[in-house]
């Protein structure tokens, strides 16, 4: 059991989320220090566009992790989206009618998912890797190797353009409202609440009248739709619809929320902490690489970043319990 | 004990950062004095053979400059994992930035706001959309390309005789120009080589393989096979080199010299074509500079000199043409490595 020995704002400051943004702070402090050209105005505007689709899909995969699940078939929606979008624009409709038309695909892609865990009750890992080479599998047959890329530039400048002078792209203000939307959903009603019990425990959580099955219906639901939202925004900001979008980038998100805190096993995690996460692995990303580093160097400290903050708690926790001469405790 | 989780993480992760940092900093004091012409170039992906080829022959070019050259790169070839590598140049705001694109428009964004911080873009090996970039270096003319197969095989056969195609599929745009062209040539300026059949591999391995030996067996006179593609001309010197036909049916086209090797030892094939990524990396770099220069602006009919390979004048669209395929044979197979 868990003791307050500390006073209230130390147990504040000294949570997982709280380190994550402040290593985020430490790593830009050295990068603008020691990194030519990273504290230009520039910078920010790259970083942002740049996080936006893991940004975005990391909002409901930060749910779904907490509850215990996972969704490896976002970077798949992102790409059937992406080919969705192209093939109704190249089609002549609006893009008005495309970008509805494609996130509800992305909706119902997540439903196959979410029903196929929630009520086939088969593991969510199994199913999205199975959604996943499907899912891309679709997006790369229906549109093969060629790409639409004749976007109107009102629509793909609007993807890239900055607020006023400011460096921050318009973009920004969606990513923020999103971000306080699953916030709020998260932190402050009782659905976020369910979401966190059932990552206890899902038995305990059912018992206490929770609707597990809908619930990570729900959820599901919403990572498939945020997940084609993201893959129109990727379209618009490269002004290229192809099957092979964004491949590989379930990876990264997953990253992302596990940096930010959230617990592989469920029932922990807070939004601040995964945006922190995110913005970590841009900032690194584009430290590193304007210093020349290559990109498989990239990877590695990553990767390294991720592996320590997954190990380092079930060894810091196994040493704890062996200390104690406590049995059978699980954080 | 979370906290010392992250901790560990992030100090890491910092650390790695802060040790770059350093390292870097170490070889901005050496060059920096008189180097003050900062090149990217910007293969379609890393660990590819051909680009490193290519990149050799930026260095050596810089090096005559007095320029610098960083190879940077993503490691799979998608277009939206060089965006942010585009996006590094114009952070760092190098002179020039040499790039091969993955896509003809998903960069197009990202090379506009790097040219309009004050960066030259040249793309070489294959282009974008002209308006997103100063200059694009091309390899070959589909017409140097045609010509070129045609000079090799009528060399190897002695000038007359039957010949075939082996070509990628049936409707890869750049094979079908290249034959079409070469149709026309033969019938103009080969009066006694005839083509008597154009088949199909694919670019696939095991199928150019099977067509190969249907050629040969419906045709009992064909002196030679031109396979304007790299899996084609492979695939049909492999069968060639065990069977029969050995040292009596010529093999010619576009292959790569790594592939092509054992063939041009064993004697199955005399010699073959394509560009010399190395001078192409030379002159995208030669270019690169020139414009950096001020000496051209990438308006046709401006000229440069572009060192060891010599003048060149900018064409229409901002193409530069590196010149006629480069022929790799016995005596300089050796000297590549792609």
């Amino acid at each position: 059991m868990r003791t307050h020995a500390r006073p209230w704002w130390q147990r504040a400051l000294l949570t997982r989320e709280m380190l994550t943004i402040l290593i985020l702070v430490v790593a830009w402090v050295v990068a603008s220090a020691a990194v030519q050209g990273f504290d230009g105005p520039l910078t920010i505007t790259y970083l942002v566009l740049d996080v936006a689709p893991v940004l975005l899909i990391a909002l409901p995969m930060t749910l779904i992790i907490a509850t215990g699940e996972i969704d490896l078939s976002v970077a798949s929606v992102v790409g059937l989206s992406s080919v969705t979008f192209g093939l109704l624009h190249q089609a002549g409709l609006g893009l008005w009618v495309a970008l509805p038309v494609s996130v509800l695909l992305g909706a119902v892609c997540g439903a196959v998912n979410g029903a196929l865990v929630a009520y086939a009750g088969l593991p969510s890992l199994a199913v999205t890797i199975g959604s996943l080479a499907l899912y891309r599998g679709l997006a790369v047959g229906l549109l093969g190797t060629t790409a639409v890329t004749d976007f109107p530039e009102s629509w793909t400048d609007g993807a890239t353009e900055n607020l006023g002078e400011s460096p921050y792209p318009v973009i920004t203000l969606g990513l923020v409202a999103l971000i306080a939307v699953f916030a709020v959903l998260l932190h402050a009603t009782p659905f976020g609440r369910n979401v966190l019990d059932i990552g206890r425990s899902s038995e305990a959580a059912r018992f206490s009248g929770v609707d597990v099955k809908r619930t990570l219906l729900i959820l599901f639901v919403l990572s498939g739709a945020v997940s084609a939202l993201a893959g129109v925004y990727y379209t618009l900001r490269y002004g290229s619809a192809r099957g092979d979008n964004a491949t590989g980038m379930e990876l990264q998100v997953v990253a992302a929320v596990l940096l930010g805190g959230v617990s592989i096993f469920g029932g922990r995690g807070a939004i601040h902490g995964v945006v922190a996460g995110v913005l970590l692995i841009g900032v690194l990303s584009s430290a590193l690489r304007l210093e020349g580093v290559t990109v498989n160097v990239i990877n590695i400290v990553i990767g390294t970043a991720l592996v320590v903050s997954v190990v380092a708690p079930r060894i810091a926790g196994g040493v704890r319990v062996r200390r104690r001469g406590a049995v059978g405790q699980r954080t | 004990m979370k906290f010392t989780s992250v901790l560990a993480a992030g100090t890491a992760a910092v650390l790695a950062l802060g040790l770059s940092a350093c390292g870097s900093g170490g070889d901005d004091g050496g060059g920096g004095g008189t180097a003050d012409v900062t090149i990217t170039m910007l293969p379609k992906n890393l660990g590819n053979p051909y680009f490193e080829a290519s990149t050799a022959g930026a260095q050596e070019a810089a090096e005559e400059l007095g320029a610098t050259v960083e190879e940077v790169g993503p490691d799979t070839a998608s277009p939206d994992a060089q965006v942010p590598f585009i996006n590094t140049a114009a952070q760092q705001g190098v002179s020039a930035l040499v790039v091969s694109a993955n896509d003809p428009t998903a960069i197009g964004d990202a090379l506009d706001e790097a040219r309009s911080a004050g960066t030259k873009v040249v793309t070489f090996d294959s282009d974008t959309e002209p308006q997103f970039r100063d200059l694009f270096v091309n390899q070959a003319s589909a017409e140097g390309i045609a010509d070129k197969q045609l000079e090799l095989i009528s060399d190897q056969i002695g000038g007359k005789g039957e010949i075939a195609i082996l070509s990628a599929s049936a409707n890869a745009t750049n094979q079908n120009a290249w034959i079409a062209i070469m149709e026309e040539k033969l019938a103009s300026d080969y009066p006694d080589i005839e083509l008597v059949e154009t088949a199909y591999g694919d670019d696939d391995d095991q199928t150019s393989f099977d067509k190969t030996a249907a050629l040969l067996q419906s045709h009992p006179d064909l002196k030679g096979i031109v396979s304007p593609t790299t899996v084609g001309i492979a695939a049909a010197a492999r069968y060639v080199s065990t069977s029969e036909y050995k040292g009596k049916v010529a093999v010619t086209g576009l292959g790569t010299p790594n592939q092509m090797r054992e063939y041009v030892e064993d004697g199955t094939v005399e010699a073959f074509a394509l560009w010399n990524p190395t001078d192409l990396g030379y002159l995208a770099t030669q270019a690169a500079a020139a414009l950096v220069a001020g000496d051209i602006t990438g308006e046709e009919g401006d000229t440069f000199e572009a060192g060891r390979l010599g003048e060149y004048t900018v064409g229409a669209d901002g193409e530069v043409l590196l010149g006629e395929p480069y022929v790799y044979d016995a005596s300089n197979i050796a000297d590549f490595d792609f």
